[in-house]
């Protein structure tokens, strides 16, 4: 995805004074998105009496919590200039090896196990093409995203797994405490944990510099090829958790699960402000954005809106989001 | 071009594989191979080959239009639904329309391309959702069903010429239009350059920008046009149609040959990945195994055909300069 845009690469200005960082922060994409939450938020409860209810909005967090942890590290990967259109796939196919083994009766532990480690896999095996071979990750994920389904088809066929463990709903169904999820609590802990991941340790500056300059990355000393890989696995990974959570919380499993999932997981991450080209974007707007489309989602819902014009409004604003600073900028010149 | 290196070529390594095919399957099911099933096989793969060339086009340029699937299912919406509340319109209007809607919705993505410098995966991954979405939005998620259809619409796309339906002259003669563009015209070369070197071709005097809006206009007209002929042929529309359908569209381009990042491809390349797709699909069922089967099938033979890409781009260097000495 980096050479695509060579003829794009703008001249970058270096100011002679820094803004004072209060004013930077005010200007920034994430409070600008923050406001956007707070009027949508402030719209909902007006649009219908039933938002406001704790239990209501408990359920509106299960309209983006899986797809916010797979975004997290697509987040990371998409700075770092590669991209995984395979995510919902993988998830058909963590999900088809779980129901397998609950059909023979394999407990919960082992089927969180199974479910991790064949997303573990699929992620591992995008990073071996695109890291090992040299292949356009796009290309690649776009292949591996008809294989891993493909199989869930020939396993699955037009049948669908049910019969999963009781205990295994606790993932998808249960509640920490009060009104807070399980769900809810799995997605804060790894915002915290990627928060952490990109924004305070040398492998998050190292997913930086690739995005920016792989080649100058390189003779920096950072092991481009090696962190791209774990940036693979790490994406497979929370496939894999996510994986595990729908099929908790739908307590079953059809080869055509988490469809198009791979689309609202990169608007999610774009609408956060993470740039396509790489280089550029942070956890906390992913997190924002997150709960932008959940909440978009879960209004029109409401409103008995349904769900493919909800499509429509996750495409436009896809489009939207990068077009509109594009756009202010040539119309400031 | 030497015997030998044109056996090497992509196109005869394609053309080889699929005789092979064929042949497995015809010394099992030799009715396969019958003159009447072969002509029916290429007549179902059509669409897959008129949308891979358009596909073939935006991808030379450097560029990917994953709305195709989309824009077929909204024209073919428009049009069934405009053959619906007009059932007298000729065939030819009909045709007109398809086309121009799908240019249209082309232009759009090639506008947010070339003005806004967006990059193409997303305005296209934005636009598949918004033309699904409108063609729910117009029809309000009900079909059109073959009764509801005018026969001269539904009979165009099945007419017999030469013992040919029309669907099958019309990818034949998108096939031979591309081949012209691409070897013979200013624009044609134009696309290659785009793609295999976007500064290069900006020196050159090309402007990179508007050659990308004209290939995502042509990739449109063509999904348009498909989307008529899909909709008449299989004389149903609905908002689901051809779901996922794009995917077997780059499929065909990358199993063809078609470099993902730009600049190199061919006309032949793109047929022949598309017959080997068709070919595949048409075949699975004869031989006893489901079509669940093909899906999978698919994803293997792009990761497979992109490896070759990326081991035949390191060995054979730049391609476009070679082409074209071939072609002088």
């Amino acid at each position: 995805m980096t050479d695509m845009n060579l003829t794009r690469e703008a001249v970058r200005a270096i100011p002679d004074r820094l803004e004072h960082p209060a004013r930077r922060a005010l200007k920034s994409w994430e409070t600008l998105l923050l406001a956007v939450a707070v009027a949508i938020f402030i719209a909902n409860s007006f649009a219908s009496p039933y938002f406001l209810d704790p239990w209501n909005l408990s359920d509106a967090t299960f309209n983006f919590t899986e797809k916010a942890m797979i975004a997290f590290a697509m987040a990371l990967l998409i700075i770092a200039g590669e991209i995984d259109l395979s995510v919902a796939s993988t998830i058909a196919l963590a999900s088809t090896a779980m129901g397998a083994a609950a059909q023979v009766g394999v407990g919960t532990p082992g089927l969180v196990a199974i479910g991790l480690a064949v997303s573990l896999a699929c992620g591992a095996f995008n990073g071996a093409l695109v890291t090992g071979l040299g292949l356009p990750s796009i290309v690649v994920t776009i292949g591996t995203m008809s294989l891993y389904r493909g199989i869930s088809y020939i396993v699955l066929g037009d049948q669908a797994y049910r019969g999963y463990p009781a205990d295994f709903a606790w993932f998808g169904q249960g509640y920490a405490f009060w009104v807070i999820s399980v769900e809810f609590v799995l997605f804060a802990l790894f915002a915290l944990l990627f928060g952490i991941l990109l924004h305070a340790t040398n492998f998050g500056r190292a997913v930086y510099a690739i995005g920016n300059n792989a080649t100058a990355a390189a003779f920096s000393g950072i092991r481009v090829e090696r962190v791209k890989f774990i940036l693979f696995l790490l994406t497979g990974l929370m496939s894999g958790v996510a994986a595990v959570c729908l099929t908790s919380r739908l307590g079953s499993t059809r080869p055509s699960i988490a469809m198009g999932w791979e689309l609202e997981v990169v608007t999610m991450v774009v609408l956060g402000g993470v740039s396509i080209l790489g280089g550029a974007g942070s956890i906390p707007g992913v997190v924002i954005a997150a709960f932008v489309m959940g909440l978009v989602t879960f209004g029109l819902g409401l409103l008995n809106v349904p769900g493919i014009v909800m499509s429509i409004v996750i495409g436009a604003l896809l489009i939207a989001v990068i077009a509109l600073p594009r756009l202010w900028r040539k119309w400031r010149g | 071009m030497t015997l030998t290196r044109l056996l090497k070529t992509r196109e005869a390594m394609l053309a080889v594989a699929i005789a092979l095919m064929l042949a497995l399957i015809a010394s099992r099911f030799p009715a396969f191979v019958a003159p009447g099933n072969l002509v029916a096989v290429f007549n179902d793969t059509a669409p897959l080959i008129i949308l891979a060339l358009g596909q073939m086009v935006v991808i030379l340029t450097r560029c990917i239009d994953l709305s195709v699937a989309a824009t077929l299912a909204l024209t073919g919406m428009v049009v069934a639904m405009l053959n619906l509340a007009l059932p007298d319109l000729p065939v030819a209007a009909i045709l007109a329309v398809a086309v121009a809607l799908g240019c249209g919705l082309g232009m759009v993505n090639g506008l947010l391309v070339w003005k806004l410098d967006i990059p193409p995966i997303v305005v296209t991954l934005g636009t598949m959702t918004i033309y699904r979405g409108t063609a729910f939005l117009i029809s309000g998620g009900k079909w059109v069903n073959a009764h509801e259809m005018s026969d001269a619409f539904k009979a165009f796309p099945r007419a017999q010429i030469l013992g040919l339906p029309v669907m099958s002259w019309i990818a034949i003669l998108v096939v031979v239009l591309l081949a012209v563009l691409l070897s013979r015209t200013e624009t044609g070369r134009a696309f290659y350059a785009a793609g295999g070197n976007p500064d290069a071709a900006t020196y050159a005097g090309i402007d990179v920008g508007r050659t990308r809006f004209l290939a995502f206009a042509l990739s449109g007209a063509l999904a348009g046009l498909v989307g008529y002929l899909w909709v008449a042929r299989y004389a149903v529309a609905y908002v689901d149609l051809a779901a996922g359908f794009e995917l077997d569209v780059v499929a065909a381009c990358v199993i063809g040959g078609v470099a993902i990042m730009g600049g190199v491809g061919s006309v032949a390349g793109a047929v022949l990945g598309a017959l080997f797709l068709g070919v595949i699909k048409n075949a699975l069922p004869v031989i006893n195994v489901s079509p669940f089967w093909q899906m999978a099938i698919s994803g293997a033979a792009i990761i497979i055909a992109v490896i070759l890409n990326a081991k035949a781009g390191r060995t054979r260097g730049r391609i476009i300069l070679r082409q074209a000495e071939a072609a002088r």
